[in-house]
């Protein structure tokens, strides 16, 4: 907590300025508008029934209309500040808050649930500078308001300020009385409305078994029965936190009364004029509002706190080491080899044990296993998403871990089955890995992919929108932009994920031409589903479990007839009953 | 907007007496500067401690009743809005389920569920609010301007000239502001959207270094936000300014005024101050007023939405026909083409398909090759654009579709179970089945054996069953078709995820029921459906086969092909 606080004063620092600013502008104007009254009061006090003393009275206004309009102005700019203050802060952290995600290593990002970072990034930011900043300036003019408000109120008439003062907090105390006992009433009703919802989700996700089943009559059976629940429920919790506002009111008005009786006995006296009296009703009036916003601050700022805290979390998480320095691959041949490699996700689960494998300059080696065998490991550990923990990976003889990761991975073309465009256009997606490439270039890749048919059908040929992650394209059609962008970049290395089985039969075959093309004189590694390609390849590695269990020929792994042969047998052969 | 009127069934009464408590609470707030003035006036300057106890007294009184007549209104306003909106959610419900799968797929279930839910939440919390205070602000607001009337003409004038500034003030800034925060909100979901590509992409971006560029162009994205929240930060921070300003030159108007009027003496002191309360009474309610109008395009565009679905007909007319009779054929295709709403293509062209009952028809064919669409037919999940499907010898929009579904057991693609115990769900097409028979069924299904292991029939299945795997989810839902011991037996790719030897015992275990259904089996795998009397190969919304597997292995070359990709691995891979 306390740490929290002091890394909040460093992200502040920027707009420290612009802080003290609001802080001043916030203290004058809140005094000037509390000063109003009092010239209005004074005002009040020159038009007596005997006769009204125009020429003092006209003084007042003027300075009463002076003070409210420099007020105004004060008000207006320290509401811009803040913004600034608030926005820029916002931004700020939002920067380095995705700075950070693209610098994290793949390992954290892979274990973090995707909306909890996304959360982060956004809603958290924000939160963290509404709560914070507004949170921080209503409780400074409140806590300025409460004691200017009670100075006035002294300097008019002690008695009737202290009443005023001692009464008005009682509205508070009704306020939360009622909340407390409205809580668990909201509660509830967030629990009913919890179930009439995984009702809502099954019944309509399920509409065809509904409709197959004729259950409807039923379901609405069971929908009434929540909803009526819901009803008494929501009547209640409505109705009794709708009591704060009227109670509140009531309390006020009960102390407008007794500062009004009070007044007016100390007026008959002399003890206070007229238009005292009026500025201390005008002040009574007021008086509850800063107390209110006080109390609605604190849970603000608990929650802006925690929000920040969830901020720092993600700040603080080491970043991958930087390569600066480190040698820079060029001329990538495309020899690889993994010598002695060990690896895991968690230290209680190893994984990848003394796995050696050599592929020379423009061989082919397939992986194959049942699914979630862990295939994305090796392409994990090849791209250097992951480093490995013991022995080493060499790329043309240079270990992969000490030379700069752009350099390794500019190396490598990368298709993987979950394919990812980014919004922009057919072009965009294209040109992701040579953004600097001509049309002529753009357009032979295509070609040479077969997407250059599809492409110029669209609705504006290359220049057509990609919608978020590529909404208004088949799955085959992405598949083919994917290898088109690797086609078009070019690398001597190249990482396939065949697809299995979500394209139909003629955009899969021009899949695999593409990719038949894409893998000539290239060191490939490909996540074979496809007997073809698996019977094709130089080498082939297979993996059960995370771990590579075997490794050679199609036909040396046959004749071994261990787990290779096994998944040869029900995946491949004939399955006659 | 009508279409929702008539849900206020059963809490008109409320609808009317929550406003109107709402007036007696405004009006006895007027009272009050009264008394003040009274006190003033008459209390101090005769100094009768009696008199000011009194109008004290009577403004108590006035809280008093001001709180009864105000605590009645919340009441009524909360009752309500809550009546209505349970009305109306338990009718669109209704109505949801009455609707056809081509509205279902038009509208899209998240949207369905959205309307019921949250749209109906804030449709309940925007009219309770209105309830309370559509009446309340203007009553005080004008009702003040009135008041001033009745003391002084002159003075009041003032108020008739401040109360549209004020409102020009309040409301315009409110309303210009909506379509730029709209526009915030478009920018950060820009934001948003660049950081969960940036996520979901992580690898791809990595891996061609584009690490760099997408965080210049977050930062340009980000920035854009920013300058956007500025513009609007501007704008709605000048309306405390402004509003403040307005009031205190209106009330030094009005104290210049009033200073005239009691030097001519038309006007008394308290009375001055009692116009002075009611120009600042005035400040506060257009505030609310202006919160009231920013709900009510919110609240308006949710009754829309959910008036819009309400409106939507469904497009399928039930029939009367409640009995089969006797015919040769379980299931027709005469001529049918099937195009869904929307689409610019037929998704099933002229299929001519005759089944006879007990007889066991594979349809296999490619993704998008209509098989599905083909199978969703005979239980009338949706209507043909032209030709005919009979059931029973009788068009399927001749019968009652409770009736008809009767007769069908159907397990989807995507298969779902609801949250219960295995007994509910198994009974979900037949109420009344005892244990015994379920147990058949399960044994069946291949699906007896993990019940058992799970607890029996009284193990609790989650939400979409969670709890289960994909294979058991499967087996389950076969087993739940099967309870009805239908006459029509539809499985379409259920059971893709059972291995080879389970799947093979589920075909042999269906084959031999007792009560020997029509079968129509929709698989990608050639292996399922080729033991079947004969298969339909689909392809592009057409038959182009029908035949037995061997018949086809000769006649059909799109079967073969699918074989030969299945099955003859060897010569493939050559």
């Amino acid at each position: 907590m306390k740490k929290t606080v002091r890394r909040l004063a460093g992200v502040l620092g920027a707009s420290g300025i612009y802080m003290v600013i609001s802080a001043v502008l916030a203290a004058a104007s809140v005094l000037l508008s509390l000063y109003v009254p009092i010239l209005f009061g004074r005002a009040i006090d020159e038009i007596t029934d005997g006769g009204v003393f125009f020429e003092p009275l006209l003084g007042f206004l003027k300075r009463a209309a002076v003070i409210a309009a420099i007020t105004a102005v004060l008000q207006w700019i320290m509401g811009i500040i803040n913004n600034r203050i608030t926005f820029d802060t916002v931004r700020r952290v939002r920067e380095q808050a995705f700075e950070k995600i693209e610098r994290l290593p793949l390992r954290y990002i892979d274990q973090s649930a995707r909306g909890d970072l996304l959360s982060r990034v956004i809603a958290d930011v924000d939160q963290f500078a509404d709560g914070l900043l507004m949170g921080f300036s209503q409780f400074f003019t409140g806590i300025v308001t409460i004691i200017a408000t009670l100075g006035f109120m002294l300097s008019i008439n002690p008695g009737v300020a202290l009443t005023a003062a001692l009464l008005t907090p009682l509205s508070l105390f009704v306020a939360r009385f009622v909340a407390k006992n409205t809580h668990s009433l909201f509660e509830k009703q967030s629990k009913i409305r919890g179930s009439q919802t995984a009702l809502v989700e099954e019944m309509i996700g399920g509409a065809k078994v509904v409709a197959a089943y004729n259950y409807a009559e039923r379901s609405s059976e069971r929908f009434s029965a929540i909803n009526r629940e819901l009803e008494t429920t929501s009547r209640r919790a409505i109705f009794f936190s709708s009591l704060v506002n009227p109670t509140t009111r009531f309390v006020n008005s009960i102390v407008y009364t007794a500062v009004c009786l009070i007044g007016a006995f100390s007026a008959i006296g002399g003890g206070i004029t007229i238009g005292g009296l009026s500025a201390i009703l005008t002040y009574a009036t007021q008086f509850t509002k800063p107390f209110n916003e006080i109390s609605g601050v604190v849970t603000e700022l608990q929650n802006a706190l925690v929000c920040a805290g969830r901020i720092f979390e993600l700040a603080d998480e080491p970043a991958e080491p930087s390569d600066e320095g480190a040698k820079v691959l060029e001329n990538v041949k495309g020899g690889v080899e993994i010598k002695n490699v060990s690896f895991s996700y968690s230290p209680d689960r190893p994984l990848i044990r003394n796995f050696n494998l050599k592929v020379e300059p423009g061989q082919r080696a397939a992986i194959v296993g049942p699914t979630g065998c862990g295939k994305t490991t090796l392409i994990n550990l090849l791209m250097r998403f992951y480093d490995v923990q013991g022995g080493e990976i060499t790329v043309d003889g240079e270990n992969i871990a000490e030379v700069t990761r752009a350099s390794l991975r500019k190396g490598y073309g990368m298709v993987l089955q979950d394919t990812w465009l980014c919004s922009g256009t057919v072009r965009d997606n294209i040109v992701l890995g040579k953004p600097d490439a001509t049309e002529e270039e753009i357009v032979a890749a295509a070609k040479a992919t077969h997407a250059h048919s599809f492409i110029k059908r669209l609705p504006q040929g290359y220049d057509t929108p990609v919608g978020e992650d590529g909404g208004n394209l088949s799955a085959g059609q992405k598949q083919l932009l994917c290898i088109t962008r690797v086609m078009l970049s070019a690398p001597p290395m190249l990482i396939l994920d065949e697809a299995t089985s979500n394209i139909d039969t003629k955009t899969e075959l021009r899949v695999q031409r593409a990719f038949e093309k894409l893998m000539k004189g290239k060191t490939s590694f490909i996540v074979a589903h496809r007997l073809s390609t698996i019977m094709s390849a130089d080498v082939i590695l297979v993996m059960r479990d995370g771990n590579v269990v075997e490794q050679g020929s199609h036909e040396s792994l046959m004749a071994k007839g261990g787990f290779y042969a096994e998944l040869y047998n029900s995946q491949f052969a004939p399955m006659g009953s | 907007m009508s279409t929702l009127l008539k849900y206020f069934k059963g809490y008109r009464f409320e609808a009317f007496t929550a406003p109107f408590f709402k007036i007696l609470e405004a009006v006895f707030e007027l009272l009050v500067p009264f008394a003040v003035a009274a006190v003033i006036d008459n209390g101090i300057p005769s100094g009768s401690r009696a008199y000011i106890v009194g109008m004290c007294g009577v403004m108590v009184l006035l809280g008093v009743v001001g709180l009864a007549s105000t605590l009645a209104a919340q009441y009524f306003a909360a009752k309500g809005a809550v009546g209505f909106s349970c009305n109306l959610r338990q009718g669109l419900f209704d109505h949801i389920q009455s609707l056809g799968f081509g509205e279902f797929d038009k509208i899209g279930s998240s949207a369905m569920i959205t309307r019921l839910t949250s749209d109906i939440n804030t449709i309940q919390s925007g009219l309770n609010m209105m309830l309370r205070l559509m009446m309340r602000s203007p009553i005080i607001v004008f009702g003040a301007m009135i008041m001033a009337f009745t003391i002084d003409v002159k003075s009041a004038l003032i108020f008739a000239a401040t109360i549209p500034i004020l409102t020009f003030v309040v409301v315009g800034i409110t309303l210009w502001c909506i379509p730029l925060y709209s526009r915030v909100q478009r920018r950060l979901e820009k934001v948003l959207l660049r950081t969960k590509e940036n996520l979901a992409g992580v690898r791809v971006i990595r891996a061609f270094c584009k690490e760099k560029t997408e965080t210049e162009r977050f930062f340009e994205e980000n920035n854009e936000l920013c300058r956007e929240q500025k513009i609007v930060g501007r704008i709605s921070a000048a309306m405390n300014p402004l509003t403040f300003v307005i009031v205190n030159l209106a009330i030094i108007a009005l104290l210049r005024q009033g200073a005239i009027q009691v030097d001519g003496g038309k006007l008394s002191q308290g009375l001055v101050m009692a116009l002075y309360n009611y120009m600042s009474q005035i400040l506060v309610e257009l505030v609310k007023l202006a919160n009231l109008i920013i709900s009510i395009p919110k609240t308006a565009a949710c009754a829309g939405r959910v008036a819009e679905i309400l409106n939507t007909p469904c497009s399928m007319e039930n029939g009367t026909e409640k009995s089969f009779s006797g015919s040769e054929y379980s299931v027709e295709f005469d001529g049918v083409f099937m195009r869904y709403g929307g689409a610019a293509a037929d998704s099933l062209e002229d299929i001519n398909i005759k089944v006879k009952p007990g007889e066991r028809l594979g349809i296999i064919g490619p993704t998008g090759s209509g098989k599905t669409s083909l199978a969703s037919l005979p239980p009338r999940f949706y209507d043909v654009s032209a030709g005919e499907v009979r059931v029973f010898g009788k068009n399927v929009k001749s019968y009652d579709l409770a009736f008809l579904r009767n007769a069908f057991g159907v397990v989807m693609q995507k298969n779902r179970l609801f949250r219960g115990t295995v007994r509910e769900n198994m009974r979900l097409g037949a109420p009344d089945a005892c244990d015994g028979e379920i147990f058949e069924a399960l044994k069946a299904a291949q699906a007896a054996e993990f019940v058992e292991d799970m607890g029996g029939l009284d193990a609790i299945i989650e939400q979409g069953g969670a709890n289960l795997s994909g294979g058991q989810l499967q087996r389950l839902c076969i087993a739940r078709a099967l309870v009805k011991r239908p006459k029509i037996l539809i499985l379409d790719d259920s059971s893709s995820a059972l291995d080879y030897a389970t799947d093979a015992r589920l075909r042999r275990a269906i084959a031999a029921l007792d009560y020997s259904p029509t079968l129509l089996l929709v698989s990608q795998r050639v292996s399922t459906v080729m033991h079947c009397d004969r298969i339909a190969v689909m392809e592009d919304g057409r038959c182009v086969g029908l035949g037995t597997h061997a018949e086809l292995l000769k006649s059909c070359a799109e079967y073969r092909e699918i074989y030969d990709s299945q099955i003859k691995s060897e010569e493939a891979a050559k």
